[in-house]
């Protein structure tokens, strides 16, 4: 391990997961939460704080002790360790973002299952050293968080016409031009917009598009017509 | 152990500085054995829950008091803001110790009850199946099922006099049960505000229970039928006889020339079931199930005074 903190490894790891191996747009992790709290852009920062905030801490935690780690136990030794940094975080909210922390409710303690933190801890800080694996966890975190802002973007200004709670659109209710969309605050809006910024994506980089693992078998051509 | 030839107090140090050695020395082997050994396996799982625990409860106590009194604000700052006295700039606490006192009220008998107010949590009591009463089906229509038997209301002051009162409330709306609370001028007829402190409907819609706009609307409508048959044209739910609490939202916007408008508040668009949950819960909660008995105590002791 060289003794610069942004040596390339680190660099690589924390910008490769903004775009080219986003977390939710290549991996299509860490959806639920993000169907959860992106209806309020504000919900929507905290959250990818708090989650950018575990995941890096986690992954240095684990990468720390890596070499220790039992195989049979590893699994729940990852889920201690994100938990309690969970609990930390989900503390602290409620002692000094008390409102936010209102809002969020359940969402916080639901990081512990968030597949990306797991899916760092095992992929990258199991393998990796601690420094690394803290730029990981901040470049996974940074990369949840970009489409997370995206996405509650749109869903607050197209469904309230707010952003960050400031009017943006004046409302037809209020006496304004715009009629809200109300499939936008609800949580299956995140799926079209999360679908079309992975479609975007891409498009843009066609590396990213699977192959086909099974054809579909066209029938128009087969042993159908006897007539 | 050797026999240990200097000074008690020295010889314990020893002794100490022994265990310790011991204890790094079976550090260093279990860390050396194979990650799948088994000994090493279960001296990793203690070992690793009891730096987790330390840590859990370091921050869970160590925060503890701030978040009680953020808790304690967030009360105090909406009842001030249902009472109408929240300015940006105003000190919560002081307003709250000046002008807000907090009483229990018998929703039996509607009396004053004995006990230290400012300690009592309602939400808590009506969990627990010694302070609390079940409510009986046909009777429960805010959907709450149980209710305590002390109610913690809050009067608003202005020197001797009572300015309003505000009423805790809840009821089920869409997806959640909502706490808020009703503030009624000193006539226990007349709506000053309402506010929901705690409730999950949808944001936007539902949620809107929250928008000052629409809480504004609440200012000056009556909770309790003065005549026969207060009219609800559109309203979502039936009318009510005389004396009954008639307050209801309805579809659409109220239409203010028409007789009957005293009683309606413009429904919450898109959140028809959140709309009715309000009217349920205010009508509830006004009914003789709730605050009933105790304002119309409250009127004649005012009636008396004047």
């Amino acid at each position: 391990m060289s003794s610069e903190i942004f040596n390339d490894e680190t660099k690589k790891v924390l910008v490769e997961p903004l775009v080219t191996n986003n977390p939710i747009t290549l991996q299509v992790l860490g959806i639920c939460s993000a169907l959860a709290v992106t209806s309020q852009m504000s919900t929507s920062l905290i959250m990818a704080l708090a989650l950018t905030l575990v995941t890096a801490f986690s992954s240095a935690a684990i990468s720390a002790i890596r070499n220790h780690i039992p195989s049979s136990i590893r699994i729940i030794v990852q889920m201690t360790i994100i938990a309690s940094l969970v609990i930390v975080v989900d503390q602290c909210l409620k002692a000094f973002a008390y409102d936010v922390s209102k809002q969020l409710s359940v969402f916080v303690g639901l990081i512990i299952t968030n597949c990306i933190v797991m899916g760092r801890a095992e992929a990258y800080a199991m393998k990796n050293p601690p420094l690394e694996s803290f730029m990981d966890g901040i470049g996974n975190g940074a990369g949840y968080s970009l489409i997370l802002i995206i996405v509650a973007f749109f869903r607050e200004t197209l469904g309230s016409g707010k952003l960050l709670g400031i009017e943006v659109f004046k409302l037809t209710k209020d006496g304004g031009w715009y009629d809200p969309n109300g499939l936008m605050l609800l949580p299956p809006s995140a799926f079209f917009i999360i679908g079309l910024i992975i479609w975007g994506v891409r498009q843009w980089k066609p590396k990213q598009q699977e192959t086909v693992e099974f054809k579909i078998m066209s029938i128009a051509h087969g042993e159908g017509g006897h007539h | 152990m050797l026999k240990c030839q200097y000074t008690e107090k020295l010889c314990s140090k020893l002794e100490e500085y022994e265990q310790y050695r011991k204890f790094k020395a079976y550090c260093l082997k279990v860390l050396a054995l194979s990650n799948d050994n088994l000994e090493k396996t279960i001296a990793v799982a203690v070992a690793l829950c009891l730096v987790c625990a330390v840590l859990v409860s370091l921050a869970a106590v160590a925060l503890k008091p701030l978040q009680i009194s953020n808790k304690e604000l967030d009360m105090k700052k909406n009842i001030l803001d249902v009472a109408g006295l929240l300015q940006a700039d105003s000190d919560i606490e002081k307003v709250f110790a000046n002008q807000i006192e907090a009483k229990l009220v018998n929703l039996e008998t509607g009396e004053y009850a004995e006990g230290n107010a400012n300690e009592y949590d309602q939400r808590k009591a009506a969990k627990d199946p010694t302070q609390s009463v079940a409510i009986p089906k046909d009777k429960d229509i805010a959907h709450i099922r149980v209710k305590a038997k002390l109610a913690k209301v809050y009067l608003v002051k202005e020197g001797n006099t009572t300015k309003s009162i505000i009423l805790p409330v809840s009821g089920y709306g869409l997806w959640s049960t909502l706490y808020g609370f009703l503030a009624l001028d000193a006539d226990g007829q007349t709506v000053q505000s309402i506010n929901f402190y705690d409730q999950a409907e949808t944001p936007g819609l539902g949620g809107e229970v929250v928008n000052p706009k629409w809480r504004a609307l609440w200012k000056g409508k009556k909770v309790y039928a003065e005549s026969d048959q207060a009219s609800l044209e559109k309203g979502l739910i039936e009318e009510a006889d005389k004396g009954e609490p008639a307050l209801a939202l309805i579809k659409g916007t109220v239409d203010t020339s028409k007789a009957g408008s005293q009683y309606q508040v413009d429904g919450l668009a898109g959140a028809s079931l959140t709309s009715t949950g309000v009217t349920n819960l205010v009508r509830y909660w006004m009914s003789k199930e709730g605050f009933a008995t105790y304002l119309s105590k409250v009127r004649t002791v005012a009636e008396k005074k004047s």
